[in-house]
């Protein structure tokens, strides 16, 4: 019998979320790492039992956290009881909490500054990790997306991370600056077709792609309008709310900029607007239907001034043909007075047949629908601000 | 020996009750203190200092006999109730939030 996991990470702890493949009836088990922002947690899609999660504190900084049975038990990977990799006095040297930018001679870039919330430049200062996303194939290869913009990889676990400087280092980057929320790698795509090639989105500098496993990077931002910015078609400074992929149609990705729905068929030389009909196309989260690549779901937001949804009216939209032509899916979703938001990794696809869709708001609600979207339940009712949810099915 | 509390998020990552206890050779500052949490903690790595500048984080803060350590230079030396191991050195973080 297969297990569903949504793995939820909140503004005070983690949760996990289990059923059967029925994902009917479902078992919550948390908080893990209570009273710690969980920015993200991700499972490896070559070991389910294999999760991650980035735990970070205002006070405290950055900690890396790993399971190895599917959540029931974590630790901060090299100071395991009985792992190895001990100094000479019996120690772990382990520094899975470190995030150091690259700026060696040999790989490195020199540490530099970006544009400030004031046009000033600001030196680059690591604060946290926002987003992992594990290898398609390897337990024990994650890439970290972090604040101050950069990725980072790990090839043991998370025992140790190297910058992949050459992103932060790009050209463009005196010219990246803070969204809101801050200036984040938040999404990482890896391209199961192309390997080596992988997507990521920064707010606010816009979507870069590799084709060499993040030795160097392209902007790909051509087609993108951004009103707030002095070139609303600059080549960065975009402010990338999310991207999406299917992976059987990798050429092919959607988008929710901070404001505008857009889609590209040729991996991101050139992009699309597809708000269509969309009561407003202000957003965070975007994601595609597990079996069907040009059905997608976005959630409207009212603006980027009222960060909720339009009329008080909690509505995912989906469109069945790669959009601009949407329609609302409101059976189980509360339509009045609704003011939460729905933060960008807080949407996630399962895999089963028909598909499952999930998300989680910022009143601690996390929605699940069994049928593709067209009736949601509320699987849970009062955790705290959802900051991210995946889900994973475990054999 | 000398003791040390640390706060509530940092015992569980430690894995341990409210206070430890360290050992150090040498003269008592507070660098050397934090230098023999984090050789017997390396969890606590980068949670109380940052990892390579081992600048105090900012919402850390150091206090011993009822002082405050925390903007003092990290080779200030510590009261002898310390090293006697009548009073903790203690880590705390900052109240702030609400």
């Amino acid at each position: 019998m297969k297990t569903v996991r949504v793995l939820v990470g909140t503004k005070k702890g983690a949760f996990i979320l289990s059923s059967d493949a029925s994902r009917s009836d479902w078992k919550v088990d948390g908080p893990f790492f209570a009273g710690w922002e969980i920015y993200h947690m991700k499972g490896s899609p070559a070991d389910p039992n294999r999760i991650y999660a980035s735990q970070s504190s205002g006070w405290f900084g950055q900690i890396i956290q790993r399971s190895d049975d599917g959540g029931k038990t974590w630790f901060q990977p090299g100071f395991k009881e009985g792992e190895s990799g001990g100094n000479p006095e019996g120690m772990p040297v382990s520094e899975s909490n470190k995030f150091a930018y690259n700026t060696s001679e040999k790989g490195g870039k020199p540490l530099t500054t970006h544009q400030w919330y004031d046009g000033t430049q600001h030196p680059w200062e690591f604060k946290r990790v926002w987003h992992l996303e594990p290898s398609l194939t390897d337990p024990d290869t994650v890439y970290a997306g972090v604040e101050d913009a950069a990725i980072f990889k790990t090839t043991d676990g998370g025992k140790c991370w190297t910058e992949l400087s050459a992103l932060r280092g790009h050209k463009s980057g005196e010219k990246w600056m803070p969204g809101a929320g801050g200036m984040a790698v938040h999404t990482i795509i890896l391209d199961q077709a192309n390997p080596g090639r992988i997507y990521v989105a920064i707010s606010a500098a816009g979507v870069f792609r590799s084709d060499d496993d993040g030795q160097s990077w392209k902007p790909i931002n051509r087609g993108l309008s951004s009103e707030y910015i002095p070139d609303p078609n600059a080549e960065t400074g975009h402010c990338v709310h999310r991207i999406a992929m299917h992976p059987a149609r990798p050429e092919v990705l959607f988008m929710q900029k901070h404001w505008d729905v857009l889609r590209t068929d040729n991996a991101g030389e050139l992009w699309t607007e597809v708000s269509g009909n969309l009561p407003s196309d202000f957003g965070f989260v975007i994601d595609v239907h597990a079996q069907e690549p040009d059905t997608v779901y976005v959630i409207p937001i009212k603006s980027d001034s009222e960060h909720f949804p339009p009329e008080g009216k909690l509505r995912v939209y989906r469109s069945r043909q790669g959009g601009n032509e949407w329609e609302a899916l409101t059976n189980g979703l509360p339509q009045s007075d609704c003011y939460v938001n729905v933060l960008r990794d807080a949407m996630a696809v399962d895999s089963l047949n028909p598909c499952g869709i999930y998300f989680g708001t910022t009143g601690g609600q996390v929605y699940a629908s069994s049928n593709g979207g067209d009736s949601w339940n509320a699987i849970v009712q009062n955790l705290p601000p959802v900051y991210s949810v995946e889900v994973q099915v475990a054999p | 020996m000398i003791r040390v509390t640390l706060p509530y998020h940092l015992r569980n990552l430690a894995g341990v009750k409210k206070e430890i206890e360290v050992e150090v050779e040498g003269v008592l500052t507070v660098k050397a203190v934090l230098d023999a949490v984090e050789v017997r903690y390396p969890m606590l790595k980068g949670t109380i200092r940052e990892h390579d500048t081992k600048k105090r984080r900012a919402f850390v803060r150091f206090f011993a006999c009822s002082e405050d350590y925390s903007t003092l230079t990290d080779d200030t030396l510590l009261p002898e109730k310390i090293a006697r191991g009548e009073e903790p050195f203690m880590i705390i973080g900052a109240i702030a939030g609400g």
